[in-house]
């Protein structure tokens, strides 16, 4: 996984919550077997009408949003779906850090595997950032070890997991990190596997 | 020994290795994998030269994916045919066993899990699907993950977590004539909302779920995901063990009672405490369908549409504005005057024996309205072959119903079986999200007995007056 220090952007805001993974990229998108190309399906509903035209005045659509890095939204975004396809298609699109309110647990740990960056921020910080956005000329700045989002007049600074601080940082990959622990595994089968966990499958 | 939740014991069972900032590897009994969410996990072992460490710990079935008619002529979609066909490979190659689509055992890999014993009290148990939680109802520390989290568990057998908290749902009185399980839940979501449970994992306690059936129970697990949380869970009882005794997959013989004996120890203790604890009536839960977009956009059919002014949060105010714009409702209306025009019962909520039972009680000499497509979707292979010798099928198709072969289908609309703009649908599945069963698809949650309702009036209405 790459790295993830700093990123510099524009700032996109959809201003909702509860943003479900089925909004952040429908079903027909998840027909596919791999991980890349899926930022053609990011919001595609909101992006596009039903005859796949863009939907002007949506703002992934306007310049300069469409070039954002980050993206701003309320209350519980990622709810619903753990299809992993939802950070896919935001890394796709060029997003690296959502800011919200609240994330839903799922989406919040796949963002992590994907090098995206998910902050929490309280609702006047949140309100801080929405309406220095809407400045197409704002950028804003996430520094990662500083834990510190600076601006225009801005500088907030976020909470973030330690660990998951430290595997971003240096784009850990997690299997790689387990693995090192493989004696224990063995050592835990070993011990606590029961018999009767085993199936005994008939094919 | 301090008193623990069932949480507790289960999560304290499987730590293998604990680390300083509070994540700890766990061990991953059960692992159920499906065509869409695993292939790029394999694409990730293969491209590392990993293997998987416990085939057998592993069972796979094409779900969402499939058709529901027309089976033996193949998959028509060619990126469906192309996902299905992966998940072949990828399990011969990887020593995974498999359900082909033409198998009798084939069918919703939730509906699957319990049905082939697979599913066991005390083990943890993932799939990259967040219903999940199903499985809950057994006992079992059952979670949705993302696809890096399917190869983690593919090629290590564990995952890296942090403890989530517990809360300790109870439910107190009885319910009215007519509630069901599918009302409870709904009703509960509608409580806490979509986000109430982020960062927890739901025990639900009191004499209505001792007096559920397992199949009840399942319904009420899988909606947690619905309320944010991570799990639900069940303390598994005499009824569990009934349920699981001589499954294809469960233990046998001297490993039954092993294991039985294991799985008494696993109910919550009495003092265990708990980081919150909500007390639900059941007496005064109705009939529950939604109105909106969320799940949590929950109210009883002999209600209204909700005004967004009464709202006094601004912003829940523009997301009901925005849900009923969707909709296609105005606020005030009665939740009994909305015509549908598509009925579907199935999905992991309710596509089980017991829900096509209930759905076919109201449907006997009974013919659903001529303006409404109704569809029965099975949750597996076995659920239809059971529905065919109890007759229901023949119930469902005299009434007008189409009888389909089993998958996730209109829950998720990933196959052929979805809603055309602005069409109306009475739905037993799991999520009303826009565009969730089709772009521009508008989908009222509820019962088996109630989409049976609404089939017959062709509008939402209380199955009590049917």
């Amino acid at each position: 996984m790459e790295k993830f220090t700093k990123v510099s952007g524009i700032v996109a805001s959809i201003e909702l919550s509860n943003v479900d993974t089925d909004m952040i990229i429908p079903k027909q998108f998840l027909k596919t077997i791999k991980r890349s190309g899926l930022g053609k399906g990011l919001f595609y509903e909101m992006r596009f009408d039903e005859k796949g035209s863009e939907i002007k005045d949506f703002i992934l659509n306007k310049e300069p949003y469409n070039r954002s890095k980050i993206l701003v939204s309320l209350e519980n975004f990622g709810c619903g779906s753990s299809r992993e396809h939802a950070p896919w298609a935001l890394v796709d699109f060029g997003i690296k850090v959502v800011l919200a309110k609240s994330f839903a647990d799922i989406f919040y740990n796949n963002c992590f595997k994907n090098g995206i960056l998910p902050i929490k921020l309280s609702e006047n910080n949140l309100l801080t950032v929405i309406n220095h956005s809407k400045n197409p000329k704002n950028n804003l700045n996430v520094d990662l070890q500083s834990q510190i989002i600076s601006g225009e007049n801005i500088h907030i600074n976020f909470e973030i997991d330690s660990y998951k601080k430290l595997c971003l940082l240096n784009g850990w990959d997690d299997i790689d990190l387990t693995l090192k622990n493989e004696k224990s595994i063995l050592d835990f089968e070993n011990t606590n596997l029961k018999k009767w966990l085993k199936p005994q499958h008939q094919l | 020994m301090k008193p623990q939740t069932i949480f507790d014991k289960i999560w304290s069972n499987h730590i293998v290795n604990e680390n300083s900032s509070g994540e700890s590897i766990i061990y991953i009994d059960r692992h159920l994998i499906h065509e869409v969410t695993s292939p790029q996990a394999f694409e990730g072992l293969r491209n590392n030269k990993r293997k998987v460490r416990q085939p057998e710990m592993t069972l796979a079935v094409p779900d969402h994916n499939v058709p529901t008619t027309q089976r033996n002529q193949g998959i028509k979609d060619s990126e469906s045919k192309i996902q299905v066909e992966t998940l072949i490979k990828n399990c011969k190659e990887f020593g995974i066993p498999y359900f082909p689509i033409d198998d009798l055992r084939q069918g919703i890999v939730h509906i699957i899990g319990p049905e082939q014993g697979f599913t066991l009290p005390g083990t943890t148990l993932v799939c990259g699907d967040s219903h999940t939680s199903t499985h809950g109802a057994f006992g079992s520390l059952a979670f949705g993950i993302g696809t890096s989290e399917v190869e983690h568990v593919l090629s290590t057998q564990t995952l890296i977590l942090k403890p989530a908290k517990n809360f300790l749902i109870k439910f107190v009185g009885r319910l009215q004539k007519g509630i069901t399980a599918k009302d409870v839940i709904l009703d509960l979501i509608g409580k806490i909302g979509t986000a109430g449970g982020t960062g927890y994992v739901f025990e639900y306690v009191g004499e209505l779920i001792d007096n559920f059936s397992i199949e009840e129970r399942m319904t009420i697990c899988n909606m947690s995901i619905e309320a944010g949380a991570r799990a639900g869970l069940i303390g598994p009882d005499q009824k569990t063990f009934d349920y699981l005794e001589n499954r294809p997959l469960s233990p046998k013989g001297k490993d039954w009672e092993d294991a039985v004996k294991y799985w008494t120890t696993l109910r919550s203790d009495k003092d265990a405490r708990y980081d919150k604890v909500l007390e639900v009536d059941a007496s005064k839960i109705e009939p529950q369908v939604t109105w909106g977009t969320s799940p949590e956009d929950v109210a009883s059919i002999n209600s209204k549409v909700p005004d967004p002014n009464l709202f006094k949060n601004a912003e829940k105010k523009k997301s009901v504005e925005r849900a009923l714009n969707y909709m296609g409702l105005t606020p005030g209306q009665n939740l009994n005057d909305i015509d549908i025009d598509t009925v579907f019962i199935g999905s992991c909520t309710n596509g089980r024996i017991e829900d096509l039972r209930k759905a076919a009680k109201i449907l006997i000499g009974k013919k659903i309205n001529p303006a409404v497509r109704a569809f029965v979707v099975p949750g597996s292979g076995l659920v239809k072959k059971q529905a065919e010798e109890e007759g229901l099928d023949k119930i469902f198709l005299a009434s007008g119903f189409e009888w389909r072969d089993p998958g996730c289908s209109m829950c998720l609309a990933m196959n052929s079986d979805k809603l055309e703009p602005n069409e109306r649908c009475a739905s037993t599945s799991n999520r009303n999200f826009e565009g969730r069963q089709g772009r521009g698809g508008r989908t009222h949650l509820l019962s088996p007995e109630m989409a049976a309702a609404a089939a017959i009036k062709g509008k939402l209405f209380d199955v009590r007056k049917i």
